[in-house]
């Protein structure tokens, strides 16, 4: 791979082309907010947090699926950049029901960093107060839609690490809800494994273990991206 | 959760039946090519009217694919249905044209009529009401499409003696 001069917040780096916008940066320790992501899964670009802006275009870019290019000039952070990224989390909270105050993973959860991280201070939007079903079904694990964000990293990870696929997105609008099977409650999947590889990829208390209670929920999910990287899954 | 796997329909497919053997015909042009989904539950809404979960199963079996994979595609796309939609359907345009011009109205008289609201069947299966968002046909509005026939600019009024008269219902 040959190395490429680009512009990140007015440093000039050197770095590999081919990578992703959000690699380079991690490489040298910028931090960019992230939701769907996760190293060593395909990006989708579905939550849009890590959008950035590149000079020339008009049109945000969000850093974990678009390419570094010769002498690219990125801004990673910026006023507008900021108040997207604040809009974004407080849709995230508005759209189902995130009370930290009764979740297993209070104190452990990515949204509730993320709050913190982007300066949210209140939720602009009115709460849907949807209705979601909390299937608990399964021996060991519970999925509670009301916290899920629909990232899709379990999705992703069962499918592409796992290879079991038990997990997809069902309906479309915020009418999506994650699925296992053909709707079918988890307890009685044909292809889950219990592997427990969406649990700890999981970013809020969508899903956990029943041997955890309130706020205990600790997820390992360093141990999954090692676990890719063992496994070299190339994709 | 709709389909629990245990409780499963009385049988749809059968070696006999044309329907199946149609489908099994349209499954085995395809290859067994994942990428032949969309084309493969086309044919199979098209024979049966809706996708059974015993159809869906099948399908997914001989694609390869896995079954919240195709669950996920069928209700994405509104065009799929997992229900029966009746012998006869009226679709109306509940589109921002179509509203203002009074889909409303014509939903709330086939409310009063045939007591469905959209997404329901008559218990005898012969009507099924559904809804959806603009048609593209604005300039028709209010537009409702009854079977394979867009009916323009329905006066509310008529909404049950021009359905009774589409579907010869008495
Ligand atoms: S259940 Fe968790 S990992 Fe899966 S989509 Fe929801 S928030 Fe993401
Ligand atoms: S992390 Fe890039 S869009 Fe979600
Ligand atoms: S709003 Fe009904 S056709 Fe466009």
């Amino acid at each position: 791979m040959s190395k490429i001069s680009i512009t990140i917040n007015d440093e000039p780096y050197k770095v590999e082309s081919g990578q992703t916008i959000m690699e380079a940066c991690k490489e040298h320790n910028i931090k960019i907010p992230s939701m769907c992501h996760f190293d060593g899964l395909t990006d989708v670009g579905a939550c849009r947090l890590c959008l950035v802006e590149i000079e020339g275009q008009s049109k945000l870019l969000p850093s974990c699926t678009t390419q570094v290019e010769p002498n690219q000039k990125i801004r990673t952070h910026s006023d507008r950049l900021s108040g997207h990224r604040q809009m974004i989390t407080e849709l995230f909270f508005s759209e189902r029901n995130h009370v930290c105050a009764v979740c297993v993973a209070n104190g452990n959860c990515e949204l509730q960093d993320l709050a913190t991280e982007v300066g949210m201070k209140h939720v602009r939007f009115p709460y849907l107060f949807q209705e979601c079903e909390v299937d608990a079904s399964h021996a060991m694990f519970v999925i509670d839609h009301n916290r899920c964000i629909m990232c899709t990293r379990c999705v992703r990870v069962c499918s592409e690490v796992e290879g079991a696929h038990n997990w997809d997105v069902k309906n479309r609008g915020y009418k999506v809800r994650i699925i296992s099977d053909f709707d079918t409650p988890w307890g009685e999947s044909e292809s889950c494994t219990s592997c427990r590889k969406c649990v700890e990829v999981c970013p809020t208390g969508s899903l956990w273990s029943k041997d955890k209670a309130q706020g205990q929920s600790k997820k390992n999910p360093q141990m999954i991206k090692d676990l890719i990287e063992k496994r070299k899954v190339n994709l | 959760m709709t389909g629990s796997t245990k409780t499963e329909e009385p049988k749809i497919l059968n070696a006999d039946d044309s329907r199946t053997k149609l489908l099994n015909a349209a499954i085995k042009k395809s290859k067994g090519r994942p990428d032949a989904l969309i084309q493969v539950l086309h044919t199979a809404q098209g024979m049966f009217g809706y996708l059974p979960l015993e159809v869906i199963r099948h399908i997914a079996h001989a694609l390869h694919l896995p079954a919240s994979r195709v669950y996920g595609v069928v209700t994405f796309y509104h065009f799929f249905s997992l229900k029966q939609k009746g012998e006869h359907t009226c679709l109306v345009c509940t589109g921002t044209a179509c509203y203002v011009k009074g889909a409303q109205e014509i939903l709330d008289q086939i409310e009063d009529h045939y007591h469905l609201k959209p997404g329901q069947v008559t218990e005898d299966n012969k009507l099924g009401i559904q809804v959806a968002r603009c048609l593209g046909a604005c300039g028709l509005a209010p537009a409702v499409v009854i079977d394979d026939e867009v009916i323009p600019k329905l006066n509310p009024e008529d909404t049950q003696s021009v359905i009774d008269s589409k579907t010869g219902a008495a």
